[in-house]
């Protein structure tokens, strides 16, 4: 196996291919929740942990259950439950372990299962043929991409908020295009590998 | 039948998922770089968004509501595999443009938002029909976009041509941000258009009273 740079990797999927803002996964909860900085943290770090150890348990499932058994065909099922049943595996340990972290999370756990970051992270470590480290660590610096993005343009958002703007641009429009422009400026990131 | 007629059409102008509901943002704005990904994508989803509506509305009654998420993403991935291997056998060149985003269909919330808002409620008949239009809907709306982005971004529709040869090219409407632009901007045109139409139906009504 070639060695990775595992530097490479993380700068990469946090600055480089910035998963929102130049892959487009996970554009669902960057607009749904990034309304208040307080919010978008908490997501980011609920989504960093579920990406973290998803591609950790799916590459198990993929090298050792799928690829053992002919079944690759069952990838998109296989992966889409893993998930499903960490999700909430993630939220029963957090309710016993920290009540208070569960209550800051709330709702937004269970929403992971359907955030594409999470499914697209764990598929994209496979057609990459990342190894077990490299896996992770694209998946952390992933979810560490995702949780800048939304921080940063939950600020932009809160601006946007009281300012005046045409009747037809308010509300999602006006939205789209901020962030349209803050992908502008993600572009520049990309000559730095 | 005309409830039929009506479930359909909610889904592709009142309800359109994309510009009205704001749902499914991630392959809208990811593949809606030529026209032939926009209609392809389209089309798969609302294929899987029927076929996921029907059974679901069928086996609505005897699934548990405790574990009726999981229940409805074994079916929705189910089909969405089906999609996969298909496209794999029959539209290869397509398969590999969409890439990632065909196993992601998965975890669009325009499926799982019909499945858990209408399919859990109604009969399989209009479940089908709310499928269709949304698809449909779902389907027009990625062709607009892409359509528009393809013009601007390589002065080409489906691969012809459109604006001559010597037509320089916008890279941005191809790149990343061109996506999030012209969503907006599109959805501002909606919008205005919807205004106006309100607006003129508000006024027929006043004329006549």
């Amino acid at each position: 196996m070639i060695k990775e740079n595992l530097w490479l990797i993380l700068l990469g999927s946090i600055l480089v291919n910035n998963f929102v803002m130049s892959k487009f996964l996970g554009t669902c909860p960057f607009l749904g929740v990034s309304k208040k900085v307080s919010t978008a943290v908490g997501m980011g770090v609920a989504v960093t942990f579920v990406m973290g150890v998803a591609s950790l348990v799916t590459y198990f499932v993929q090298y050792y259950i799928l690829e053992k058994f002919g079944l690759q065909y069952l990838q998109t099922i296989a992966f889409i439950l893993v998930i499903a049943v960490l999700v909430q595996l993630v939220e029963m340990v957090i309710n016993k372990t920290s009540p208070s972290l569960y209550k800051a999370l709330g709702v937004y756990l269970p929403l992971i299962t359907t955030n594409c970051a999470v499914l697209g992270v764990t598929i994209l470590n496979i057609t990459e043929s990342y190894s077990l480290l490299g896996s992770v660590v694209n998946g952390v610096g992933s979810a560490l991409g995702f949780m800048l993005a939304i921080v940063l343009f939950a600020g932009v958002r809160e601006r946007l908020e009281n300012s005046d703007i045409p009747a037809c641009f308010k509300g999602f429009p006006s939205t789209l295009i901020a962030a349209g422009l803050m992908s502008v400026a993600f572009l520049g990131f990309q000559g730095l590998i | 039948m005309a409830n039929f007629k009506n479930t359909f059409l909610n889904g592709i102008v009142k309800e359109n998922p994309t510009f009205r509901l704001v749902l499914g943002m991630c392959p809208t704005l990811a593949v809606t770089t030529s026209v032939q990904n926009g209609l392809g994508m389209g089309l798969a989803t609302a294929f899987v968004l029927v076929c996921s509506n029907f059974v679901i509305s069928l086996i609505r009654s005897f699934v548990p509501s405790k574990v009726r998420i999981p229940a409805y993403i074994v079916v929705i991935a189910t089909f969405v595999t089906v999609v996969q291997l298909l496209m794999n056998a029959f539209l290869p060149d397509l398969a590999s443009s969409l890439g990632l985003f065909i196993p992601l269909i998965v975890v669009n919330c325009i499926i799982f938002a019909r499945a858990e808002a209408f399919a859990s409620k109604n009969g399989p008949l209009d479940s089908v029909a709310d499928g269709l239009g949304m698809g449909l809907g779902f389907t027009l709306s990625l062709t607009i976009i892409s359509a528009v982005r393809e013009l601007i971004g390589a002065g080409t529709l489906m691969g012809v041509s459109v604006l001559g040869p010597n037509y320089p090219g916008a890279l941005l409407f191809v790149l990343a941000p061109g996506g999030y632009i012209t969503l907006g901007l599109v959805m501002v045109a909606f919008n205005a258009v919807m205004k106006k139409l309100d607006s003129r139906r508000k006024g027929a009504e006043g004329s006549v009273a």
